[in-house]
């Protein structure tokens, strides 16, 4: 699979991409609550409010995103160091690419139900 | 001129693999002046208290990096602390960490000295002939001070390796190069002589290479040369991912004329 045959450097330049772009983007998500009193911000009409601005789904997609590929990578760096066999490596990068994927399937199903796209 | 003389407590881990021997702590009392090294003592304990203590030296003036331990939990070389310095009644000595024990303090190198050569460090340079029959062959290279300062500091590892006794990474990747051979990546990619960088980018780039080091900096606190091995990983990581634009030109040959 070429996904698998990427290169360290190759696959750490992504963790740091994304690892700075998740946190400009939750930055701008926090923002978005200092916009009117905390509490008010996430009472249930407002909440739902959120999820019909395209630009707000746009912002909850990528962090979701980056958060996926940076966390589980990771986790995948942790539980390399563990054990060194070549069993081992392939299983784990296996496992955290498909746990990356579900998450992030799951999380794009729920953004889509709550913005009723 | 009579110096003032003290009595230290050696405590000196022992234990022979070869012969199942458990673990244990020897203790020796040792008469010490102000100018003796942990090595010095150990050696009167050897000579007068029990010959059958392991040590590994042979320089005594910290260049062959042989008599590396740990003393007083911190990994330095015997030859090079003195017992003043450490501002402590009692000496523990303990083997290397990270290093497969032989015996007493005597650790083995093998692994170490195996990822050292796999990361080639040599001049890697197509333009110069291997194979010199005749003396008028020879040829040498253009190098400024500059040129000379940007790898200078790597080139005084003497692979004593404390560096990679102390790296908590090594403790649980056996994969793991360590800072020592990693820093000698560097050490010959920056060397401006060298046109290898490819290969030995391709040797450190994979999952259990360069990309482990998680700066705990450990290493650099503990080299006895004044070597900054974090640092070098640091910058070869930064030609990895091209955040440092490798600028290198490849140094010259001086003509005969010349």
């Amino acid at each position: 699979m070429p996904l698998l045959k990427l290169r360290e450097s190759q696959i750490m330049k992504i963790h740091y991409l994304t690892g700075i772009c998740a946190v400009f983007f939750v930055a701008i998500h926090i923002l978005f609550r200092l916009i009117m009193p905390f509490g008010q911000s996430l009472e249930f009409h407002n909440v739902v409010a959120n999820y019909h601005n395209i630009y707000y789904i746009i912002l909850l997609e990528l962090i979701l995103v980056f958060i996926s590929i940076h966390g589980f990578n990771g986790l995948r760096i942790i539980l390399l160091e563990l054990k060194q066999n070549q069993w081992w490596e392939s299983t784990i990068t296996i496992l955290v690419l498909a746990a990356m994927i579900g998450v992030i399937a799951y999380g794009t199903r729920t953004i889509i139900i709550g913005s009723q796209l | 001129m009579s110096e003032e003389t003290n009595k230290i407590k050696l405590k000196v881990y022992r234990t022979n693999y070869n012969k199942e021997e458990s673990p244990h702590y020897d203790e020796f009392d040792v008469s010490v002046k102000r100018w003796t090294t942990v090595l010095d003592a150990l050696l009167d304990a050897k000579s007068y208290s029990d010959s059958s203590l392991g040590i590994r030296y042979s320089c005594r003036m910290a260049s062959c990096g042989s008599c590396g331990m740990k003393i007083n939990g911190r990994p330095r070389l015997a030859c090079y602390t003195k017992i003043s310095e450490l501002n402590d009644q009692t000496i523990v000595c303990d083997p290397l960490p990270n290093f497969p024990r032989i015996r007493d303090l005597v650790t083995d190198f093998t692994e170490f000295f195996a990822h050292h050569k796999k990361i080639e460090p040599y001049i890697h340079n197509e333009k110069v002939p291997i194979d010199v029959a005749k003396k008028d062959d020879l040829v040498e290279f253009k190098q400024t001070p500059e040129d000379v300062d940007k790898y200078l500091q790597f080139s005084y590892c003497i692979k004593c390796g404390l560096c990679y006794s102390a790296c908590p990474t090594v403790a649980t990747d056996t994969k793991f190069p360590g800072p020592q051979a990693l820093s000698q990546a560097y050490r010959y990619t920056a060397d401006n002589r060298d046109s290898g960088e490819s290969t030995r980018f391709n040797i450190v780039d994979e999952r259990h290479g360069i990309w482990r080091c998680h700066f705990a900096g450990s290493c650099s606190n503990v080299c006895p040369k004044g070597v900054d091995p974090a640092l070098g990983i640091q910058l070869l990581k930064g030609h990895l991912i091209g955040i440092t634009k490798n600028d290198k030109k490849i140094a010259t040959l001086r003509s005969k004329e010349e």
